[in-house]
């Protein structure tokens, strides 16, 4: 056994760390913390623009749709230098949510219309699945679109949509019939968010800041042509989707990262005069999540080392889902345990400066909106629920 | 990248895996444990046969050449069988320190006899105080001539009734904690001044107090050089722990699928209890515990083939606190989740969990390693 890389694979991964070094700049990352008074949008289109330039911004991506022929393992390369980096991934509704969607099942007029704009980072696409009745049960989803000639007449309500205030386009599930089982019935449309008759509305999280959406549909008149393969069909296209969004959900490289700085605070902050990472029940809960993480990161090159032998992620997507998450939780709950006091403080009060625990707004920030990330994606249940059929066969 | 066993190492195991299966049933286990000895020596003579003794050992003294890989491959289907015949104390941990001595007079003479079945063998290092520091040695060695006096009292040295040779650890300078000053010699179990009171443990394997009083041992039978033990018992430890945390992860799956498999049988409220998702989700709990645990043994096993000492202790530190977490998990839920059935001593459930609780405890619980693993990650 061995995790050695080839001579060629290790030339790709300096590649991608000096590409990473030279044209990620701190600028970047300052105007993508979401602190009063930046540009995310602006921010990460840039940065997203860098990578086409490059050619790096579609991985996932077919060549011919103009993604790039890396292997598995410079795929998984790519993906961890990125962690480690700390740069923040695409925004993926529209280039690793909505595109497999468009080039798989999609017409050659949508292909042509959709893809490039999206490789281009020229509109910015959000996911219109849950609703205030759909949530894990996301077949039980009652947004109805109605077919009247050339259009579908769109009304319902969308919910937990991320960044809708910004999207040109919103991909949806809409019911348009009634079936046997309610799996049935659903069609994936594509809605252009300038249509008269959607409102946005916003939903602030518990973190304090604005990424969710409410997105309402009213009479909402959208042309037959956005309808992705055949009507009725979109469960099959949206599980496809599902799969898609479950992989590489460890994030190992990102917990990695967050838990070095986290030891790096841990040594400058102090109880008593002593750095808390001396103190003997401090060190317990750091090594329960670092030795967590020591696994999970084989796990991770385990399924991985399956999936470049020709194996396609199952259910291994579940568990690193469910371990990723609470990995990165428990960060953010020890990173919130450092900051003490400071960590309840409100960056309308008081900076950083006048606090003098610089990370501590970030570390209230990041474990509020982190309690989502064991609901998102598939909640950790339901994913104990895929494991428990797929692999135990319960 | 690869975590593939090697076509060899695949063959031994799947050749352990079928005696298991064929030949060990759990019957054929409990009445080797009831028997006077508490182990078979026919089959001990089939392990010769079959080459399993010669694992460790390098090709020069008639072994197999075989790396920790080879050993975790052998304990992983051994523990799946929980086989009480002293695997892992002769040849895991006996066998290692004799292949990693540098003494060769010593493995020529010792290592083949290993091999051939007829040499089990020991390690009594443990004392009534030393709990799971290997260097907090009372026993003494004192020089005479020509020689070494041993004398000192050796508690729990796992199968220590069923050995023919012992590798004890003994003083020979320094105070009682000190590392330095702990030498490792080779005494025959026979020897005049040893005595060996062998008694049951609950995993059903053996372990004897070892009294030596004014034992004389020849210069020779030192497994290096006088005083510096802890270097060879260090450089043989990762092995040892993955070796024993591969006998655990063995344990482990094999409680989980007889869990899983009972629950959809076992009928209650007029429907299979595995629809139960209460039931379910802690099932995949205990599955992604034993996944967990398996990723960390193979970091281990491909670290250990690299250069980074640091890395690999750190590594087998979390894998055996690891094994202790998890296994308790896994081997708690595996009652639970019988119900009234799983505290039987008739079903080998709760005694694939007593073997659990043992490697726990075998050089180092859980805390004893995540205690070392902090001093190594976090101490600046």
């Amino acid at each position: 056994m061995d995790i050695n890389f080839s001579a060629e694979d290790l030339a790709f991964r300096d590649e991608v760390r000096d590409f990473f070094a030279r044209e990620y700049d701190s600028t970047i990352a300052d105007q993508l913390s979401g602190a009063q008074g930046t540009d995310y949008k602006g921010a990460i289109v840039a940065w997203q623009k860098k990578l086409h330039a490059k050619g790096w911004v579609a991985p996932g991506w077919p060549t011919e749709y103009g993604g790039t022929d890396w292997t598995a393992t410079q795929k998984f390369i790519y993906e961890t230098e990125r962690g480690l980096a700390g740069i923040p991934d695409v925004v993926p509704f529209g280039l690793k949510m909505v595109a497999p969607v468009i080039y798989t099942f999609g017409n050659e007029e949508q292909k042509a219309r959709f893809l490039p704009r999206i490789l281009e980072s020229e509109d910015w696409w959000c996911q219109g699945y849950s609703e205030p009745g759909a949530g894990s049960d996301l077949a039980a989803l009652n947004t109805t679109a109605d077919y009247a000639g050339d259009n579908y007449i769109v009304n319902g309500r969308k919910i937990w949509t991320t960044f809708a205030q910004y999207a040109d386009w919103i991909f949806c599930l809409v019911r348009t019939s009634k079936g046997m089982r309610k799996q049935q019935g659903i069609s994936f449309l594509l809605i252009d968010m300038k249509t008269p008759g959607i409102t946005v509305k916003p939903i602030v999280t518990i973190d304090g800041k604005h990424s969710l959406n409410e997105v309402l549909f009213e009479d909402c008149v959208v042309p037959t042509e956005n309808l992705i393969g055949e009507q009725d069909k979109g469960w099959t296209y949206a599980k496809a989707l599902l799969a898609h969004e479950r992989t590489g959900m460890a994030e190992v490289a990102d917990s990695t990262r967050l838990l070095e700085a986290l030891k790096q605070r841990a040594s400058v902050e102090v109880n008593g005069g002593k750095a808390m990472i001396e103190d003997p029940i401090f060190q317990m809960r750091l090594s329960d999540i670092e030795m967590e993480l020591m696994a999970l990161e084989y796990t991770e090159l385990r399924v991985f080392a399956s999936m470049a032998a020709g194996g396609m992620p199952g259910s291994e997507s579940s568990l690193l889902k469910i371990k990723g998450t609470e990995i990165s939780q428990a960060i953010h709950e020890l990173q919130l345990q450092l900051a003490s006091y400071y960590g309840g403080a409100l960056p309308d009060d008081l900076n950083a400066e006048q606090l003098r625990h610089d990370f501590a707004f970030e570390a209230r920030g990041k474990y509020m909106y982190g309690r989502a990330a064991t609901i998102y994606g598939g909640s950790n249940e339901v994913q104990r629920n895929v494991i428990a059929k797929a692999v135990l066969g319960l | 990248m690869n975590f593939d066993f090697t076509e060899e190492q695949t063959m031994i195991k799947d050749s352990v895996s079928r005696f298991v299966r064929d030949e060990y049933d759990f019957d054929t286990r409990t009445k080797i444990v009831a028997s006077e000895e508490g182990i078979s020596r026919e089959f001990w003579s089939m392990f010769a046969e079959l080459g399993w003794l010669s694992v460790p050992f390098a090709e020069e003294y008639g072994g197999f050449g075989g790396s920790v890989e080879d050993i975790a491959a052998v304990m992983e289907e051994l523990g799946k069988g929980i086989v009480v015949e002293p695997y892992a104390s002769t040849v895991v941990v006996f066998g290692g320190l004799m292949a990693a001595s540098d003494n060769e007079s010593l493995k020529t003479a010792v290592i083949p006899s290993i091999i051939d079945g007829s040499c089990m063998g020991s390690f009594a290092s443990t004392e009534a105080q030393s709990r799971y520091e290997m260097s907090d040695v009372a026993t003494t060695a004192t020089a005479c001539d020509g020689g070494y006096k041993i004398s000192g009292e050796k508690t729990v040295v796992a199968n220590g009734g069923t050995a023919n040779k012992l590798i004890v650890t003994a003083r020979t300078s320094g105070d009682q904690y000190d590392r330095a000053g702990v030498s490792l010699f080779l005494v025959d179990a026979e020897a005049s001044g040893v005595e060996v009171k062998s008694y049951k443990m609950m995993d059903g394997q053996s372990a004897a107090t070892v009294t030596l009083k004014d034992v004389v041992v020849a210069e020779s039978q030192l497994l290096n050089a006088a005083g510096e033990g802890m270097d060879l018992i260090d450089q043989v430890m990762p092995q040892i722990l993955m070796g024993l945390s591969a006998e655990a992860l063995g344990i482990m799956a094999t409680l989980n699928t007889t869990t899983v498999e009972y629950t959809k049988v076992r009928q209650q409220f007029d429907t299979p209890i595995s629809s139960f998702q209460v039931l379910q989700h802690r099932m995949v709990d205990t599955f992604m515990a034993c996944e967990q645990t398996k990723s960390m043994l193979y970091r281990g096993l491909c670290q250990a083939g690299e250069d980074d000492r640091h890395a690999l202790l750190k590594t087998v530190h979390a894998l055996k606190a690891t094994v202790a977490r998890y296994g308790r998990l896994v081997g708690e839920e595996a009652i639970q989740i019988h119900g009234g059935i799983g505290m039987t001593d008739e079903l080998n459930i709760g005694h694939y969990v007593k073997r659990l609780m043992m490697i726990n405890v075998t050089f180092g619980d859980g805390d004893f390693h995540q205690k070392k693993f902090n001093q190594l990650a976090y101490s600046a």
